[in-house]
């Protein structure tokens, strides 16, 4: 089996060279998330309106390498904003990637912009 | 290697061998464990349970796998006939022969059975083991049937009568308790609260006569039909249970030439040896100190010192004193007394509270000088009694003004006594002889960081149960020291427990859970253990379905499916009470079919069909309900299924429509939401094939109505439902469950389950019975309207969903694809398909 999670690496806002633009704003969930296809990449997208900003990060779960982390719950945990993942509600950073209740990998982190109410994901190729 | 023989697979002989494999010298010998009866050592103190749920197993102190696994060798069914102190040998009632480095007996007791005229009849029972109680069960029966408003009378008003008239009662038969003395429980208690304890079992129907002396049993052809008492005094009983004491069973010690005592019992020192340093006598054969001691608690300790002193530490000895206080409930009523109960004048004071109305009798002995605790008396209420107990045991200073021990904590006047003044070596379990310090320094050590780990850890309150209340303010007090707060509240986000947001929810009238947060949170933004209670809440409450908010829904919820490991979900439509059409049938396969998903039927016996992508979930949905199905809510915190038999529609042994209820039950609680998921089951007769005690609620058909049972569940910690009421009529039963299912929805902890709540009740079953049966809180009508409410309310959220563009949206895994997750693997499987292995 390939190693799937090795596709996703961290991008920081510096280092965006592609902005995607994802989908309108209005296909995301308030306080929640959904996936946004990219090539072969899948990116969770996060709209946390209670803080009025939006996150991103890899869909897959570095636990069993499923494709759900968009599908997960967020909120923040002392302060730091997550997401659980909902097979077996693992915490992740969404500003850092960190597992916050157990010690997975850290997950990959993809900077996003609103721009004339639609969402971009940024890459760096 | 040395072989110690116990004779005696009690209560007693069971904590012999507990002990005994606890200590590190146990492996130098062999153990071999004889019991007379059939299976192996069960609670016998507890043995009125029996009635209630006829469940042996549940009794046992462990299960028979447990000697074997601790290297014991357990010989049940067969009695031990003869000693041979000269070879060290026994022989069994099987003419096989044993010999011993060390024999231990715990043979116990037997019931006292008085000389009375007539008292071989038919009819007449001894309380003492499982096989009496079978028997009575039988002949009880038999005599039901002929005449449901039969009589049972039990001789003697002691402590182990009282446990015999709750078990008659439970048996649906007239109880009537025959007393020689003038007052109940002449042993414990004092004329007044004897007056008291009588007056309150009178309030829930037993029939008390006192003064009487039985002078022959009255019958035809060999079956009792009265009791005769004295001229013309004859009470018409068909069954009598006789109680009026016990007598060791020393015979063994008799044939072999053991120095006895005068009215029975083994005679032994302080190190538990009997006349032959190799034989030891523990429980109620013993006779220490000229006394028999019929408590558990002491015999327990007999069993510690035997161990002791057979691996050698002979430094531990029987106390001089033994403590005799007991707190014990009877019929549901509370009875305690410790220390010197009756005290003479000459010795001190007494201070008595009594309230005949509210059947409550509390009264201590202190000293002449004002200054020591002698002893006591509770009936009614024995809340106070650990304290007042720990008072007693470790002569601590009491108050100048003694009556503030027992009366109700005055405005302002903090309550006298706190768990944590009491000195470390006080003994908190008696059963299990844990010491307060063994509490404390088991959390202080960060051993033990609730109080489940300091049960497991300590075994405390594993006993009788007694000093439960004890522990747990012992453990929250200690705690609370260690600035470790012990809070029940929901998460990080709210101070609130579930039952406090439940209330301001419900009075409030929100609506979102952004209102709940912002008006009653900590300041952050909820998580993924607050939002699902909110949403469950808000089900509860305003019976929303979960696409009204669906990004605070569970993984499950969220998505109206349950998530499996790939990612995927299966699906379950309804099929209530499992009763399903061919054609329906037919149409499960070929959707199945279609979207090419794995089937199988499930636990609570439904179909479900797994593999479907999150894209697929509203087209396979759209099929089934086409097909004139719904949402089974197996994604739910709701109710699942209700599980039936097939009752009296078809089966030769059935009572009643055991389908057509379940069909009904499962359609009437369909959709609502609850703290965990619930599951029901009905079924047509007593043998019990829908296995609805193993539900939240079960309901078998009997003779005249249902018997319904309450709490149950499978799952990691298996318990029995428990019965709640007994030939209730339909409209009865759901008046019942629905005034049930609300009070546990708003007043359980998250995914805490009906056993689990049921059992951290306070008051337990019978505190459920008052507030549903005799609705003692006055809620019972707002409860069935809520519950009406809900079930008027229902919508499937199926339906809700495939109907609406808005709602349908999540059903995509991209949002800017309609492709789906490429992600997934899937490898055959006899037939079908699976989800390829998790690395």
């Amino acid at each position: 089996m390939t190693i799937i999670s090795d596709k996703y690496k961290t991008v920081k806002p510096e280092e965006v060279t592609v902005w995607f633009k994802a989908a309108p704003v209005t296909a995301f969930p308030k306080d929640g998330g959904a996936c946004v296809k990219y090539k072969d990449l899948q990116i969770a997208v996060f709209n946390f309106e209670r803080l009025n900003t939006w996150y991103a990060c890899q869909n897959l779960s570095p636990e069993k390498q499923e494709m759900v982390l968009s599908r997960g719950m967020i909120g923040d945990h002392k302060g730091i904003p997550m997401v659980a993942c909902p097979l077996h509600k693992k915490t992740f950073s969404l500003e850092n990637g960190e597992n916050l209740n157990s010690d997975l990998d850290p997950i990959a982190i993809y900077p996003v912009k609103i721009e004339s109410d639609f969402v971009y994901v940024g890459f760096s190729e | 290697m040395k072989t110690i023989l116990v004779v005696g697979n009690g209560m007693v002989g069971y904590k012999f061998c507990e002990k005994f494999v606890a200590k590190e010298e146990s492996k130098q010998f062999k153990l071999i464990v004889f019991g007379e009866e059939p299976r192996p050592a069960y609670d016998r103190v507890h043995l009125s349970e029996f009635f209630e749920n006829q469940d042996a197993k549940a009794l046992e102190m462990a299960p028979a796998e447990w000697y074997a696994e601790n290297g014991i060798e357990l010989i049940v069914d067969e009695r031990v006939a003869d000693i041979n102190r000269t070879n060290k040998t026994i022989t069994t009632a099987k003419d096989r022969a044993f010999s011993y480095d060390y024999l231990v007996l715990a043979t116990g007791s037997s019931a006292f059975v008085p000389p009375i005229k007539g008292v071989e009849k038919e009819g007449v029972f001894v309380y003492r083991t499982i096989e009496d109680l079978e028997g009575m069960l039988a002949y009880a029966a038999k005599i039901k049937a002929k005449n449901p408003n039969a009589k049972a009378a039990v001789l003697g008003g002691g402590l182990l009568g009282l446990e015999a008239g709750k078990a008659v009662m439970d048996m649906g038969l007239e109880p009537h308790i025959v007393e020689f003395a003038p007052k109940l429980m002449p042993r414990q208690l004092d004329s007044r609260s004897s007056q008291v304890l009588q007056l309150k079992l009178e309030s829930i129907g037993l029939n008390i006569h006192l003064s009487k002396a039985t002078n022959q049993i009255l019958g035809d052809d060999g079956y009792i039909t009265g009791m005769e008492f004295g001229e013309d005094d004859v009470l018409d009983v068909e069954i009598l249970v006789v109680s009026a004491g016990i007598r060791p069973r020393d015979e063994l010690g008799r044939s072999s030439g053991l120095e006895v005592g005068v009215r029975g019992g083994i005679v032994v020192d302080n190190k538990m040896q009997t006349s032959d340093s190799n034989i030891y006598a523990i429980g109620e054969i013993a006779l220490y100190n000229q006394m028999i001691y019929g408590l558990v608690a002491p015999g327990y300790d007999m069993a510690g010192v035997a161990v002791d002193q057979i691996i050698g530490k002979t430094e531990t000895l029987m106390p001089e004193e033994i403590d005799m206080s007991t707190k014990l409930k009877l019929i549901g009523v509370d009875v305690a007394s410790f220390g010197e109960p009756f005290m003479p004048a000459a010795k001190g004071h007494s201070i008595i509270f009594e309230n005949k109305t509210q059947h409550l009798y509390k009264r201590i002995n202190v000293s002449l000088d004002g200054k020591t605790l002698l002893g006591g008396i509770l009936v009614g209420d024995a809340s106070d009694y650990s304290m007042l107990h720990q008072i007693f045991l470790n002569g601590m200073a009491i108050p100048e003004d003694a009556s503030q021990l027992i009366l109700p904590a005055s405005e302002g006047g903090g309550s006298f006594g706190d768990v944590m003044d009491l000195p470390d070596e006080a003994q908190i379990c008696s059963c299990e002889n844990v010491t307060k310090g063994q509490i404390c320094g088991t959390i202080e050590s960060g051993e033990s960081k609730d109080l489940a780990d300091v049960v497991s850890c300590t075994k405390a309150g594993t006993g009788c149960g007694g000093c439960k209340p004890m522990v747990k303010d012992l453990t929250e007090a200690t705690l609370k020291s260690l600035g470790i707060e012990v809070k029940d509240s929901i998460c990080e986000h709210f101070d609130l427990n579930r039952q406090d947001l439940y209330k301001i929810i419900q009075v409030k009238g929100y609506k979102t859970f952004n209102d709940v947060l912002d008006n009653h949170g900590n300041g952050g933004h909820g998580c993924e253990l607050c939002k699902p209670v909110v949403a469950s809440l808000m089900a509860s409450i305003n019976a929303d379905t979960a696409n009204k908010e669906y990004a605070i829904q569970d993984s499950n919820d969220r998505f109206l499916a349950n998530i499996q490991r790939n990612g995927t979900y299966s699906v379950v439509p309804r099929v209530p009470g499992g009763e399903i059409t061919p054609d329906k049938l037919i149409a499960l396969g070929e959707i199945a079919k279609k979207y090419d998903l794995y089937t199988k039927v499930t636990g609570g016996v439904r179909i479900d069909l797994f593999g479907a992508t999150l894209n697929q979930l509203p087209l396979i949905w759209k099929d089934l309900i086409d097909q004139g199905f719904e949402s089974g809510h197996a994604y739910g915190k709701s109710l699942r299924t209700v599980k039936t038999c097939v009752g009296s529609t078809w089966c030769r042994y059935g009572m009643a429509e055991s389908v057509s209820f379940g069909i009904e039950l499962e359609n009437r609680y369909r959709g609502i939401r609850a703290p965990h998921k619930i599951k029901g089951g009905v079924s047509g007769c007593i043998r019990e094939c829908a296995e609805a005690r193993g539900k939240d609620f079960g309901l078998i058909a009997v003779e005249g109505g249902w018997n319904l049972y309450l709490g149950g569940n499978g799952g990691a910690t298996p318990r029995h439902a428990e019965l709640f009421a007994e030939q209730i009529d339909n409209e009865t039963v759901i008046k019942y469950i629905d005034r049930y299912l609300m009070l546990y929805m708003r007043t359980a902890k998250p995914l805490q389950r009906t056993a689990a709540w049921q059992e951290r009740l306070e008051g337990g079953l019978n505190y459920l019975k008052e507030v549903i049966i005799d609705d003692k809180l006055g809620i019972a009508e707002d409860l069935e309207n809520e519950m009406q409410t809900l079930v008027n309310k229902f919508e499937c959220e199926w339906t809700q969903a495939i109907n609406d563009p808005e709602m349908m949206k999540r059903f995509n895994h991209f949002v800017n694809s309609e492709e789906e997750d490429d992600n997934l693997v899937f490898v055959p499987l006899r037939e079908q398909k699976m989800p390829e292995k998790w690395v």
